[in-house]
C-alpha cells in the first residue's frame, strides 16, 4: 500500500524534472544553435580578402581598418547568414561598386588579355633567349689556313724573300 | 662575318611579319578596350551625357523613382554626390535639405543626392539622420560619378542648367545655403 502510494505520488515529480532538465538544456542550447548561424570572421574574411575596398585604393577588403570596411565586411556577414553564396556575394559587390573591387579580374572580355598576355610575353622571350644561347653556345667555323703553296705565291712574300737575300 | 651566317641570324620575313601583326593587332585590342571602358565625360561648359538615376526606396521625383538626367531638361539640376562614411558631406547634409525645401515648390530647380560607394544599411542610416527628403540614388559601378567626371572625392556638387550644360561644379562641402543658392541664381 504504501508503496503503491510512493509511486503515485513520484509520478509528477519525475514529469516535473523530465521537464525541468528539458528546458535546461534547452536554454543552453538555442544560444548556441543561434550562434551557429552566425558566420565567423574567418568565413567572412574568406570572402573578404578576395575583394578591395571601393573607397581606399590597392587594399582587401579583409585588412582594411576603415569604418566603411567594416560596413562592408558586416554586409558580408548578413548576406552569409541570409544563406547567399560566395558568388552571389561577390557579384553583389560587382553591381554596386564595379568590377575594380574583384582582387582578381574577371575571365572575361577585356581582362582576358590581363591573363594571356604575361605567359606570351614570357613564352616570346623563352624562344628569344633559347635562340641567342643556341647561337652563341655553336662553335665558329675555324678561320680558313692558308697552305704552303698559296704563302709560296703570294707576290707579297717573294718580294720579301727576294730583298732578304739581297741583303745578305 | 660572312654573308651566309647573317642570313642563318635574322628572323625568317614570315616570322617578322606575324609577329609584328600580332604586335599590331594587340594594340588595337587594348586601344579599342580601354575606349569601351571609358565613360564619356562633363566638361563644364559641354553638355552633360546622360545617366540613370534608380532612386532609394521611399525616394521619388514627380512620382517617378527611376529617371534620366535628360528627363529633367528644362531645370536646373543639382547633382550632390556623397556617402555615409564622409565627414565633411555630414556638414553639408543640412543646408542641402534646406536649399530643397526652399525650391522643391517652384519646381524649377531639382536637387538629387548620389551616394557613392556605400553599404545599403550606412546609406539609409545617413538619410534618416539628416532628415533628407530631396530624391536619391546609388552611384551603382560609380557609373554616374564616372560620367560627372568627379574630381577629388566626396562631397562634390554639380550644376547643370535648364539646357543640360554642366555650368558649375563645387569641390568639398557647401559653407551654407546661401552659397548653393547664389550658384543656382547665377546659373538662372
Amino acid at each position: 500500500m504504501n508503496i503503491s502510494l510512493d509511486k503515485k505520488q513520484s509520478a509528477p515529480r519525475i514529469i516535473f524534472l523530465t521537464l525541468f532538465l528539458a528546458a535546461l538544456i534547452f536554454s543552453f542550447a538555442s544560444p548556441a544553435l543561434a550562434q551557429e548561424n552566425v558566420p565567423t570572421d574567418d568565413e567572412v574574411n574568406a570572402i573578404a580578402r578576395k575583394l578591395y575596398c571601393p573607397v581606399c585604393e590597392s587594399t582587401p577588403l579583409d585588412v582594411c581598418p576603415t569604418q566603411a570596411c567594416h560596413e562592408w565586411r558586416e554586409l558580408i556577414r548578413t548576406m552569409l547568414a541570409e544563406g547567399k553564396t560566395e558568388e552571389e556575394i561577390t557579384q553583389y559587390f560587382v553591381d554596386q561598386y564595379g568590377a575594380r573591387v574583384l582582387a582578381e579580374p574577371p575571365k572575361e572580355g577585356f581582362f582576358w588579355l590581363i591573363y594571356l598576355l604575361p605567359p606570351a610575353v614570357i613564352l616570346i622571350g623563352a624562344i628569344i633567349v633559347f635562340r641567342s644561347l643556341k647561337e652563341w653556345t655553336k662553335p665558329k667555323a675555324a678561320a680558313p689556313v692558308q697552305s704552303a703553296a698559296q704563302v709560296e705565291k703570294d707576290d707579297y712574300v717573294l718580294r720579301l724573300e727576294e730583298e732578304l737575300r739581297k741583303q745578305k | 662575318m660572312t654573308e651566309e651566317t647573317k642570313k642563318k641570324r635574322s628572323v625568317p620575313l614570315w616570322a617578322q611579319i606575324v609577329i609584328w601583326a600580332i604586335l599590331a593587332g594587340l594594340l588595337v585590342l587594348v586601344g579599342f578596350g580601354l575606349k569601351r571602358a571609358q565613360n564619356p565625360m562633363a566638361e563644364i561648359g559641354k553638355p552633360v551625357p546622360d545617366f540613370e538615376l534608380e532612386f532609394y526606396p521611399g525616394y521619388e521625383y514627380n512620382g517617378v523613382e527611376k529617371m534620366k538626367l535628360s528627363d529633367l531638361r528644362g531645370k536646373i539640376v543639382v547633382v550632390n554626390i556623397w556617402a555615409s562614411w564622409c565627414k565633411p558631406c555630414e556638414q553639408e547634409a543640412p543646408d542641402l535639405e534646406e536649399a530643397w525645401q526652399f525650391y522643391k515648390d517652384g519646381g524649377d530647380v531639382v536637387l538629387i543626392g548620389v551616394d557613392y560607394v556605400d553599404t545599403p544599411a550606412g546609406a539609409e542610416g545617413y538619410l534618416t539622420k539628416f532628415n533628407i527628403t530631396f530624391p536619391n540614388a546609388p552611384d551603382l559601378r560609380s557609373n554616374i560619378s564616372s560620367i560627372l567626371n568627379r574630381q577629388m572625392g566626396v562631397p562634390e556638387t554639380y550644376f547643370i542648367d535648364r539646357e543640360g550644360v554642366l555650368r558649375h561644379v563645387k569641390v568639398g562641402p557647401f559653407m551654407s545655403v546661401g552659397e548653393i543658392k547664389s550658384v543656382v541664381e547665377s546659373i538662372d
